[in-house]
């Protein structure tokens, strides 16, 4: 019978050496530079709080809090309109249109793309959908000012639309996101364990039942987090809102009216003369940062379900 | 009828029976219809959207596209401009509406985004990727603040590129270094995210058999991981600077307005090619548009060239380790 013996320490070859490195201060330096480099990121993050802050806080002290948070601008207001509801409310239309359009075609394209696509077809497919990411927010803006309004709404589809809507800003807007919709929730439906799939084919159900009766609500989180990040994508767009989107402030329901949303407000207003220092300009501020605080809160819940649904498998 | 033509036909209607038939009914093929639509949408779009802007553009594709800058089109202007050049008045707006000053600016607006965040995006993410020990509080929250910032809307970037020309200055924050301020700060998250998607692609073997050979963790980092990792680099940097350049929501903020010369330093006034586009599309005048149609397509020709460079630089130096 034989012993297995605990490997020891090895006898014989002496006392260990000395191997505590010799010290190298330009090395300590340099890892100092990056890391600074990396703690810049907060540094950003700090930069433009402290940046938005300053200015929304002068704006609260010449404008109460209650005209801000009203549904129309008070009657003798003059050049300062400091209504947010209805900027709000053009964001929410806007982004709502977008979705409609985002959800399904990107789900749709991320369930080919991993559930029928053979690896050589995606290596192929996957550019052309990111190839959508790739185009500048004017060119979209542009494109929905100069096709969709005109010859796809008006003409086409004959709807009787105003120079600039919610509707054709919504639609451009949701090509834009599709992208992010659709590599992200791919990523969530590779992620699913093939058991699953096998298990459900080995019950009888085809593809198709499949893929939407198992694999979608197994990948469920992630699709959610991918709506979440392309929402707030959708509500931080500023160009194709402030091209095609309207430049007035509107409560209607109707997306085929014109809508000004809080990015168009902030481009729109920035472009025009107010001296800074006035409630005009400070107002640009105090929207910008109930933009961020909302973008924000849309990463950080996109940023949870992510880590949750990484830990499920 | 012999075993083997039994067997194949069993085969064949078991195969029929069990397999891909059920693909076959028609709900099936209507969601799989649906699936190739949803996958082609956005081709169509692009498609559309190219054409369309091409058509609407053909008409000022000259070379005073190229040559001229942008001037308001006033109606006295007009006259003495037709009279000094003998050009007849309705064929001036070509000469007004030029893309010199925005295709020179949006160049070096470029160049300067890159000196200031490819050098940056590298180093934060060299050391998130290679020193930086990730169960560290402070490390996940840089972590988790990258992440959030990848999404912050670039307006506000512009926002913030104007308070860092405040606190520098600057009067005037139209200049080149003012841009590229804003545009650095808005793909700076994108570098430092490709840059580690790329570190983390190197095999951790090269870095074992570095250290090993007694290599420090600087030393590893600088022969080793790196230069193993320029090509992804390269790519991920060149996607973020064609995303940089059609990029105009933060440039409104820092107040880039038209000019009429060349830039020529980094305190010069600029003007970028999608600002041009965005001010010509507002316009109500045909011929503006028109030529905002024309801008686009030289945009996207500067877009499509860059991240065709990338491409090249993936296929040629990619390694599969």
């Amino acid at each position: 019978m034989t012993v297995v013996k605990e490997p020891g320490p090895p006898l014989g070859a002496g006392p260990a050496p000395v191997l505590t490195a010799r010290s190298r201060p330009g090395e300590t330096v340099i890892k100092a530079l990056l890391r600074t480099a990396a703690l810049l990121s907060v540094a950003i993050t700090i930069g433009i709080i402290l940046a938005v802050l300053q200015p929304a806080i002068d704006f609260f002290r010449q404008v109460p809090l209650s005209d801000f948070l009203a549904m129309s601008d008070p009657a003798e207001s003059g050049e300062l309109k400091p209504a947010v509801l209805p900027l709000l409310w053009g964001t929410a239309l806007t982004t709502i249109v977008a979705l409609l359009v985002a959800v399904p075609i990107g789900l749709a394209a991320a369930m080919y793309l991993s559930e029928y696509a053979s690896k050589r077809a995606r290596k192929w497919l996957k550019p052309t959908v990111e190839l959508l990411a790739g185009v500048p927010s004017v060119v979209y803006g542009f494109f929905a000012l100069s096709f969709v309004t005109p010859t796809l709404l008006n003409d086409i589809l004959q709807l009787k639309v105003s120079l600039t809507n919610s509707l054709a800003a919504g639609l451009v807007l949701g090509v834009m996101i599709i992208p992010t919709i659709a590599s992200l929730s791919e990523d969530s439906f590779s992620a699913v364990p093939m058991a699953l799939r096998q298990g459900s084919l080995a019950m009888g159900a085809n593809r198709m039942q499949t893929t939407v009766r198992v694999v979608l609500p197994a990948a469920l989180s992630g699709v959610a987090a991918a709506v979440v990040l392309g929402l707030s994508r959708a509500v931080g767009e500023t160009m194709i809102v402030a091209l095609a989107g309207g430049s007035a402030k509107s409560t209607s329901v109707d997306p085929t009216e014109g809508h000004q949303t809080m990015t168009a407000f902030i481009a729109q207003t920035a472009a025009g003369e107010n001296p800074p220092g006035s409630a005009e300009y400070n107002m640009l501020f105090a929207v910008a940062l109930l933009l961020f605080v909302i973008t924000f809160v849309m990463n950080m819940i996109s940023i949870r379900i992510v880590r949750r649904f990484r830990q499920a498998y | 009828m012999s075993t083997a033509t039994t067997t194949a036909r069993a085969v064949t209607t078991s195969t029929i029976a069990t397999g891909k038939s059920k693909d076959r009914n028609l709900a099936s093929l209507i969601f799989l219809g649906v699936l190739w639509f949803s996958l082609f949408f956005g081709v169509v779009v692009l498609l559309a959207l190219i054409i369309d802007t091409a058509i609407e553009g053909s008409g000022r594709f000259d070379h005073y596209l190229f040559t001229d800058y942008e001037k308001s089109i006033a109606h006295e202007q007009a006259q003495k401009f037709s009279e000094l050049r003998g050009i007849p008045v309705e064929d001036l707006s070509n000469h007004f509406t030029g893309f010199r000053g925005g295709i020179l600016g949006s160049l070096w607006l470029m160049i300067t985004t890159a000196l200031l965040a490819i050098p940056l995006g590298i180093a934060a993410a060299t050391y998130l990727e290679e020193f930086a020990d990730s169960s560290t509080w402070y490390n996940r929250m840089i972590e988790v603040n990258l992440q959030n910032l990848a999404a912050v809307p670039s307006i506000i970037y512009g926002m913030l590129a104007a308070a860092i020309m405040g606190l520098m200055g600057f009067q005037f924050k139209g200049i080149v270094i003012g841009g590229a301020i804003a545009l650095a700060l808005l793909i700076l998250p994108v570098v430092i995210i490709t840059t580690r998607e790329a570190l983390r692609a190197v095999p951790q073997d090269i870095r074992q058999g570095s250290l090993a050979l007694g290599a420090t963790v600087w030393q590893t980092t600088r022969r080793q991981t790196l230069p193993s990792a320029i090509p992804g680099i390269a790519t991920g940097t060149i996607l973020g600077l064609s995303r940089a350049i059609g990029e105009a929501a933060p440039l409104i903020m820092v107040g880039l307005a038209a000019v009429q010369w060349d830039p020529t330093g980094f305190t010069s006034k600029v003007e970028a090619l999608p600002m041009q586009i965005f001010r010509m599309a507002s316009s109500p005048q045909e011929a503006v548009q028109e030529a905002a149609s024309a801008g686009i397509i030289v945009l996207l020709a500067m877009i499509l060239g860059m991240n065709a460079i990338a491409i090249i630089i993936r296929n040629k130096f990619q390694r599969s380790w």
